[in-house]
């Protein structure tokens, strides 16, 4: 410690280069946070305390395929099941096709299943009361510009109503305040209607359903839950298939990339890009310094110290790159996705993020000041004061 | 006064970029014909030539520093065409999966063909408009097919996963729709029984699937008994007999279907045929060409891959720019005494600058045919999947790494190579010449 100042010097002793090399590090560890919060964003869909309680049942055959209404109370019924709640899948967009929402019909007890979601006792009431009625997520409001009491046409890009219309209108009622923000900003995003003005409108239905969620007492009988509903329909010409929220959710998006193994591979060229830049400017730091470091071991610097001062020095280089890069990442990634209006979600660098990036800048502070240690380690004093070396 | 040069270089450098980003390969090799034909036929030329060779010939005992530019800029092109790649694989299968000489009929305003529906008699009319193609009974060109969706298990997973694919119900037409389709082993499907023909990609995203297994799809047993291939979109799905998917999928249904895929006379056919649905008051269908419909279904993924792609490679090419004006400050620096040497005995400040230049963009032209060549290797062809915007299942994909997207690359590797080079060369040009001498 009591040599800092001496690597501190030594580290800007070309400021101009130190700079450049700091800016390369810079934006290797910026990349490194975006890229790791988008990883991390993917990896945790479905992953919190609420999450684990609730059950996902659909079709067996396909995604696509319905489910009857009957199921709902004969979940119910099952031991260890708090409740259950329905849903149907509703496609609908704002004014443009491309607007797509995530809107959903849903059971009058489907808000119960997420405490992330919170419905006023009013808005509750007034959903309830209102045939058209829909509840939407705070973000949706400040993308739309809605307020309460709006009417808003909507249209389904899946289903028509029995005029062979799919231009649907809805009344806001009530919006959904999303408790958690790092639960799921999606939920800021949702669209929540009556299950039976949807099922009374369109005749494609008929008292179908496209998903049960299912919340548990025990999380601890979740297991055993999930297969008491399967075995509901073994055999029959509906069968189910039930997950964890955590792992429905990871398969969904499994099927649409695989994060880890992009990220992992752009992370290893911009890695091993950065090992040989910061490597080669320490390799120059220690070769114009060789004089001085003759100095040091002549004043009674062993050879050890020196090594370990070089090795200082370059994880000192990463490490306040690595930092400054990250908490770069960390002011970008919220502002980001705030101005992608919740269609992009990209976190803080968490915790987990930042000790690995830590991790990271010390592991290749030492690869990197490795080999001109070992050669500041071995400068041969004589030599080097006579300029030999 | 520095100030003002220096402002007046940073707008030089913002000029620059934007012109090169526009340039079409011509004007690149046009410049390179220029460039040459200076350097040969004036003295200024001369004077360049004979500076950028010492720097060239000297590369070599400058083998680490010149290596963080070549390995930096390799490293931006490499990621960049890679991410491009998966783009440009993308919309290319997709882009393939339709022609203009085909048309797919859909419910109106349905975004895709699982939303999609068709009755009987809406079929039949769909067949009495005028500017289709007729095969040779004399009957128009209609495949009506029905879409959904399958869960299968997904090839090499060890938690069970199951992928959606999408299952398609066909009758004979749909061959003559798409004649890129062709079986690559076993037979065809008999109409009315449970059997299937799995596409190439299907069988390579889930597992099981190979001529003469059994498959369960809606609860009932499936066999295979062929593998297709036609290099598009239809590669990732299973297709059955029309009548028997419905069966199982909808009983009760009857000839109902998703959507109808019609070959027309020729592609200018497509307005009376449109025409005619529109003004026909017993249908509520649209009809697009299949070219349209799949483009129109890609647009939105590549745009996001593309931007995915230019955006990671904008900030490694950051980094890179920085690791090539640190490498060439260097160059520069340790040079100097050589370069104020040169200036003295009359050489003039422009061909220093664009000595300098022309040897960082040399490394930089290396590092990004290094880049290139390595993501061409390792990513063409190279196996992708998704799920498919507007369609049930998952897509399979190749990689492309064309000659545009390499060409791209070297476009990159070319300007992060000149602001590289561009300040110290500068610096280099401007360096007081008895200042430089007297530095050691």
């Amino acid at each position: 410690m009591k040599y800092l100042h001496l690597i501190w010097a030594a580290l800007f002793r070309r400021k101009g280069r130190t700079f450049l090399t700091l800016v390369s590090i810079i934006t290797a560890f910026l990349l490194f946070g975006l890229l790791d919060a988008v990883r991390v964003g993917f990896d945790e869909v479905g992953k919190s305390a609420n999450g684990a309680q609730r059950l996902q049942t659909g079709s067996k055959l396909s995604f696509i395929q319905l489910l009857p209404m009957s199921l709902s109370e004969r979940i119910k019924a099952i031991d260890g099941v708090k409740d259950a709640a329905y849903a149907n899948w509703f496609g609908g967009a704002y004014q443009k096709p491309e607007n797509q929402v995530f809107s959903f019909a849903t059971s009058p007890n489907y808000v119960d299943m997420y405490p992330e979601m919170e419905v006023s006792a009013e808005a509750r009431k007034a959903l309830a009361d209102t045939k058209d009625g829909a509840i939407v997520g705070e973000g949706l409001v400040r993308r739309f510009g809605w307020k309460v009491g709006d009417k808003v046409p909507m249209i389904s890009t899946i289903f028509p109503d029995r005029n062979g219309s799919q231009n649907w209108t809805f009344t806001i009622v009530g919006t959904i305040k999303v408790t958690d923000k790092k639960a799921g900003a999606w939920y800021d995003q949702m669209f929540l209607f009556n299950w039976k003005y949807f099922d009374d409108t369109t005749p494609w239905n008929q008292g179908q359903v496209g998903w049960y969620v299912t919340r548990v007492k025990d999380v601890n009988q979740a297991d055993r839950v999930l297969k008491a509903i399967d075995a509901i329909s073994a055999n029959s010409d509906h069968e189910t298939r039930t997950l964890t929220e955590a792992a429905a959710m990871s398969g969904w998006m499994k099927q649409v990339a695989d994060i880890n193994l992009i990220v992992t591979s752009i992370m290893g060229a911009v890695f091993f890009t950065l090992l040989l830049l910061a490597g080669n400017t320490m390799m120059q730091a220690v070769r114009e310094r060789t004089g001085e470091i003759a100095v040091l071991k002549t004043l009674g610097f062993s050879g050890e110290s020196v090594l370990a001062m070089v090795l200082a020095e370059s994880v000192l280089l990463l490490v306040i790159g690595g930092v400054v890069g990250l908490g770069l990442a960390s002011a970008i990634g919220p502002t980001v996705s705030s101005m992608s209006g919740g269609a992009l979600n990209l976190p803080a660098a968490g915790a987990k993020s930042w000790a690995i990036g830590v991790g990271l800048m010390l592991f290749f502070g030492l690869v990197v000041g490795m080999l001109p240690a070992l050669r500041a380690m071995r400068v041969n004093i004589t030599d080097a004061l006579a300029g030999r070396a | 006064m520095t100030f003002l040069k220096n402002l007046g270089l940073l707008l030089l450098t913002v000029v620059a970029l934007v012109a090169w980003v526009m340039l079409p390969w011509q004007g690149a090799l046009a410049i390179a014909v220029l460039l040459t034909a200076w350097m040969f036929l004036f003295r200024t030329g001369a004077q360049t030539r004979s500076v950028a060779s010492v720097g060239i010939s000297t590369l070599t005992q400058r083998m680490g520093s010149s290596a963080v530019i070549v390995v930096g800029i390799a490293g931006v092109v490499g990621v960049l065409v890679a991410l491009l790649a998966m783009a440009e694989g993308y919309a290319e299968t997709l882009r393939n999966s339709g022609s203009e000489d085909t048309a797919i009929v859909m419910r109106g305003a349905s975004a895709n063909e699982v939303s999609s529906s068709l009755s009987r008699d809406d079929i039949l009319q769909i067949g009495q408009a005028p500017g289709l193609a007729r095969n040779d009974k004399g009957e128009p060109i209609v495949s009506a097919e029905t879409v959904v969706a399958a869960n299968l298990p997904i090839k090499g997973s060890t938690t069970g996963d199951e992928g959606s694919a999408q299952v398609r119900g066909v009758s004979e037409a749909a061959f003559v729709v798409r004649p890129n389709v062709k079986i690559i082993e076993g037979r065809i499907f008999q109409p009315g029984l449970r059997e299937l023909v799995v596409g190439k990609g299907a069988v390579r995203q889930f597992e099981g699937l190979k001529v003469g297994a059994t498959l369960k799809l809606g609860n009932q047993p499936w066999t295979i008994v062929g593998i297709f291939a036609s290099g598009d979109a239809m590669e990732s799905e299973l297709w059955g007999d029309a009548n028997a998917v419905n069966d199982v999928y909808r009983p009760g249904s009857g000839g109902s279907r998703n959507s109808a895929t019609v070959k027309l006379t020729k592609p200018a056919a497509l307005k009376e045929f449109q025409d005619s649905l529109e003004h026909n008051p017993q249908l509520k269908v649209k009809a697009s060409t299949t070219l349209e419909f799949f483009a129109k279904q890609s647009e939105q993924m590549t745009k996001t891959l593309r931007i995915i792609g230019i955006v990671v490679g904008s900030i490694m090419a950051v980094g890179a720019v920085f690791g090539a004006l640190n490498t060439m400050f260097a160059a520069v620096a340790s040079r100097a005494r050589e370069i104020a040497t040169l200036r003295a005995i009359g050489f003039r400040g422009m061909p220093v600058v664009i000595a300098v230049m022309l040897e960082t963009m040399l490394l930089a032209l290396i590092g990004g045919a290094v880049g290139g060549l390595i993501a061409w290797a390792v990513f063409n062809g190279y196996e992708a999947s998704t799920m498919a915007a507007g369609s049930v299942g998952k897509l399979s994909f190749n990689l492309r790494v064309s000659g545009g997207l390499l060409w791209e690359g070297i476009k990159w590797a070319l300007a992060i190579g000149f602001i590289g080079g561009l300040f110290p060369a500068v610096r280099a040009a401007s360096l007081p010449v008895t200042t430089a001498l007297r530095e050691l």
